[in-house]
């Protein structure tokens, strides 16, 4: 009887609930899927902050977008794809954006917004191949993709080598997932292209195993290791390269591998440790005083505050931004403030960053610029490299921001989108 | 008063023998059945769809394999993740093989396939037993998923090992996909489940069930008698994983639609919540194979519901009080009903008989 009553009683009040969700906000809807707990914690954390004191600076500065508050509900999906599934059910009606911050989630959204009719920005991460906006009508990924990284990565070491790689070994080391293996075909086409051998080291998640990994690099000795890692995967690899004495500065990571949580554990072991970037570190620029005088100085910092100018905080601060300024082009195009999830799409499909627009919004020279248009949803294609330096504890850019090998990319990327268009019958579009 | 068997004759075998031997039992579940097959699709929005109703029935699906074998036959396996990754992946498979055969037919020929991984894998049940045996089945969950993780024969060379499910239609309209309508996909395995759900618990009360459960009580005295181990532990993996197949198969193709093998069937995602589902809900119970389901899967959405949207807590706040409170209610319900919930509910019932006046 007891529990029957129980069964009625939740039963009653998850409908209850169901009925809440149903009030529709007037006001900008940004849902946020982030993971706070969990073993991609020590990342997910200071992006998340980035996102919202971005989201409250403005609310505080500019009373919202075109007068017109935004909204950041949080959803905790702790990097699983199932929950994701649950947030973005719960959250997206009237939402404009989603930013899942998973490839696996990613991947999961790509169909059902589509169908939907709901934009997903995943900045730097997801789909490459969605950078082809003729098949991919509503995902965006700009400002660079993973194979632009790979091909970045792969620059930077034959930069260092004069421009001749052949029969050098290069190792990858990445998440066993599907982010991780995004960079492989063109890793392997570019193998063939300059004639270096490609090793593959898998570490499967949440990646706190990996003795037998290192074990193989010390063993195999490769030139160069690559990484695609994520989580506390970072962290457990930088410290094991250094304890097998790797040479640092030959140890490359992706831009979701190169953040000061990733290599503070290692100490001084992670010095000359390079990762590659699309954002700036630190807390200089103007964004960052706004954030101090709006956010932080009421007390109102989202988390403890401590992450405040790093470089995933930075880049949440990017991500946050290229959303809010598609809301604002999407307001100027429709000549309205009440903007529409349909309508959000335009903006986010016609958003500008010249240098001057990055100066206005508070980031200059925070990131190179770049513009979405129809065909183009992969942004610039532009990353540099940064390097770690122990003793002073922060990242220095060693590079200028550098284009990857467009011509093996955007090939590998009409190959796969055109696959993938076959298979889902979707018809091409900006003709 | 209102619920006890005075005045109930059983005058033919038939009647004796009916699943609900209650007349108010058999009211209350057609009641059921009909709000789920009748009133549900009609309200049904794809919240509810995606977050709730899908995945309590696939999970009760994979409960129900995992009690038959465990709960029934009595023999432990962790390899739930690894049955249902085949189920998955002879889904996906069979799509792309053959684009025109219909969908249903998929399912229960993934169902068929699995059946038939089950049994190579039932093997070692003959010489081991109880926690040699969990082991052995540990084995076969790393291996199907490195094996799936491995071969890109199985995701069709796909760069990332993702596999996306295309459309499907019954009748004219989609059930697989993202524009498979919600009562579609709720209907579709609505009516695999309750239909392969009366299979097993009809099952159970048969010969084959009864020799499952000699099996489990002693297996050599079981044998004694004349009952076979070999065909017996054999036919438990074999439907055992038939069930769990076809929850894999699901859970790819109407649930997530696109999923990369070593996430989404991981141990800790599928493999334990499915074993706890049957111990909660309660071993050797088919109520507890669905009970159980819901507790592991809807308790912690509803948690953080209640949390989030009344209480009004912190997204990362509410998750932590949830990791807690579910391991807490975990626990009490162990201590307080070792026999899981479905005993809870026989108690109950119990207790309902004598209601109002108890002795």
């Amino acid at each position: 009887m007891r529990l029957k009553k129980m069964i009625v009683g939740l039963l009653g009040s998850v409908i209850a609930i169901g009925g809440f969700l149903e009030v529709a906000t007037a006001d900008l809807k940004f849902p946020m899927l982030v993971y706070r707990t969990g073993a991609y914690a020590p990342n997910g954390i200071p992006n998340a902050d980035g996102f919202v004191d971005y989201y409250k600076m403005i609310n505080a500065r500019d009373g919202g977008i075109g007068g017109e508050k935004i909204v950041f509900p949080e959803c905790e999906t702790g990097y699983k794809t199932q929950v994701g599934v649950e947030c973005y059910e719960k959250h997206k009606d009237g939402a404009m954006v989603f930013q899942p911050m998973s490839t696996g989630i990613t991947y999961q959204l790509i169909p059902k917004a589509t169908a939907d009719g709901v934009t997903v920005y995943s900045t730097g991460y997801g789909r490459t191949s969605a950078a082809n906006g003729k098949v991919f009508k509503w995902i965006f990924n700009a400002p660079v993709t993973y194979w632009d990284g790979a091909s970045i990565a792969v620059r930077h070491i034959l930069k260092q080598n004069l421009g001749n790689i052949k029969g050098k070994k290069i190792a990858l080391v990445y998440h066993n997932s599907a982010y991780g293996k995004e960079p492989i075909r063109t890793l392997e086409t570019l193998a063939k292209k300059h004639g270096y051998e490609l090793m593959l080291l898998p570490v499967d998640h949440p990646g706190q195993e990996q003795k037998a990994t290192w074990l193989k690099i010390r063993k195999q000795r490769p030139n160069y290791v690559l990484m695609w890692g994520w989580g506390v995967m970072n962290q457990v690899a930088i410290k094991s390269a250094a304890s097998i004495r790797f040479p640092m500065e030959n140890f490359i990571g992706i831009w979701w591998s190169g953040s000061e949580n990733d290599v503070l554990p290692a100490g001084s072991g992670a010095h000359g440790y390079k990762s590659l970037a699309f954002n700036a570190p630190g807390s200089n620029f103007q964004v960052h005083k706004d954030i101090k005088k709006y956010v932080h100085d009421k007390g109102e910092a989202s988390g403890d505050g401590s992450h405040f100018g790093t470089v995933l905080y930075n880049r949440g601060l990017l991500q946050a931004m290229v959303q809010v300024e598609a809301a604002t082009v999407a307001q100027k195009i429709h000549g309205t403030s009440k903007i529409t999830p349909a309508m959000y799409r335009d903006g986010m499909e016609n958003v500008n960053l010249s240098a001057e627009r990055l100066a206005e919004l508070g980031f200059k020279d925070f990131a190179p610029p770049f513009k979405n248009t129809c065909e183009n949803h992969g942004g610039s294609g532009l990353a540099a490299v940064q390097q770690w330096d122990a003793k002073a504890k922060k990242w220095n850019m060693i590079t200028e921001y550098m284009y990857g090998d467009r011509e093996v990319v955007d090939k590998l990327i009409a190959e796969d989108s055109t696959k993938y268009a076959k298979e889902q019958k979707i018809a091409m579009r900006c003709n | 008063m209102i619920y006890r068997e005075t005045g109930q004759f059983k005058s033919t075998y038939e009647n004796d023998h009916s699943i609900f031997p209650l007349i108010q039992d058999k009211i209350a579940f057609n009641i059921l059945m009909l709000i789920a097959f009748l009133f549900v699709p009609l309200v049904i929005d794809s919240y509810w769809e995606k977050a709730i109703l899908i995945p309590f029935l696939i999970y009760s699906m994979a409960a129900i394999g995992l009690n038959i074998l465990t709960g029934y036959c009595g023999q432990v396996s962790l390899g739930t993740g690894g049955f249902m990754a085949v189920g998955a992946f002879a889904t996906y498979k069979l799509m792309t093989i053959f684009p025109e055969l219909n969908i249903m037919i998929i399912v229960l020929l993934s169902g068929v396939i699995t059946a038939l991984v089950g049994i190579v894998f039932g093997l070692p049940s003959l010489r081991i037993k109880g926690f040699y045996l969990a082991v052995a089945t540990l084995a076969s969950q790393f291996f199907l998923i490195w094996l799936f993780n491995k071969v890109p024969w199985f995701y069709n060379y796909s760069d990332t090992g993702q596999i996306t499910v295309s459309e499907r239609t019954m009748f004219g309209i989609a059930v697989t996909g993202a524009n498979a309508p919600s009562y579609a996909t709720y209907l579709f395995c609505l009516i695999l489940v309750v239909g392969l759900g009366f299979a097993a618990k009809n099952m159970i009360r048969s010969k084959i069930g009864r020799s499952w459960m000699a099996i489990r009580d002693m297996d050599i005295a079981a044998e004694i008698i004349g009952v076979s181990p070999l065909k017996t532990k054999l036919s438990a993996f074999a439907i055992s994983s038939f069930y769990i197949g076809i929850a894999g198969s699901l859970y790819f193709a109407v649930y997530l639609g696109a999923l990369e093998v070593t996430e989404s069937f991981d141990i800790m995602a599928i493999s334990f919540p499915v074993l706890f589902m049957i111990i909660i809900g309660g071993l050797g119970s088919m109520l507890g194979s669905f009970l159980g389901a819901a507790f592991i899967v809807l308790l912690p959405i509803f948690l953080k519901n209640v949390m989030v949207d009344l209480i009004g807590l912190s997204a990362v706040t509410a998750k932590h009080f949830e990791i807690t409170t579910w391991g807490l209610l975990m626990v009490i319900f162990l201590i307080v009903e070792p026999h899981g919930l479905a005993r809870l509910w026989s108690l109950a019932k119990e207790k309902l008989r004598k209601w109002p006046f108890p002795y």
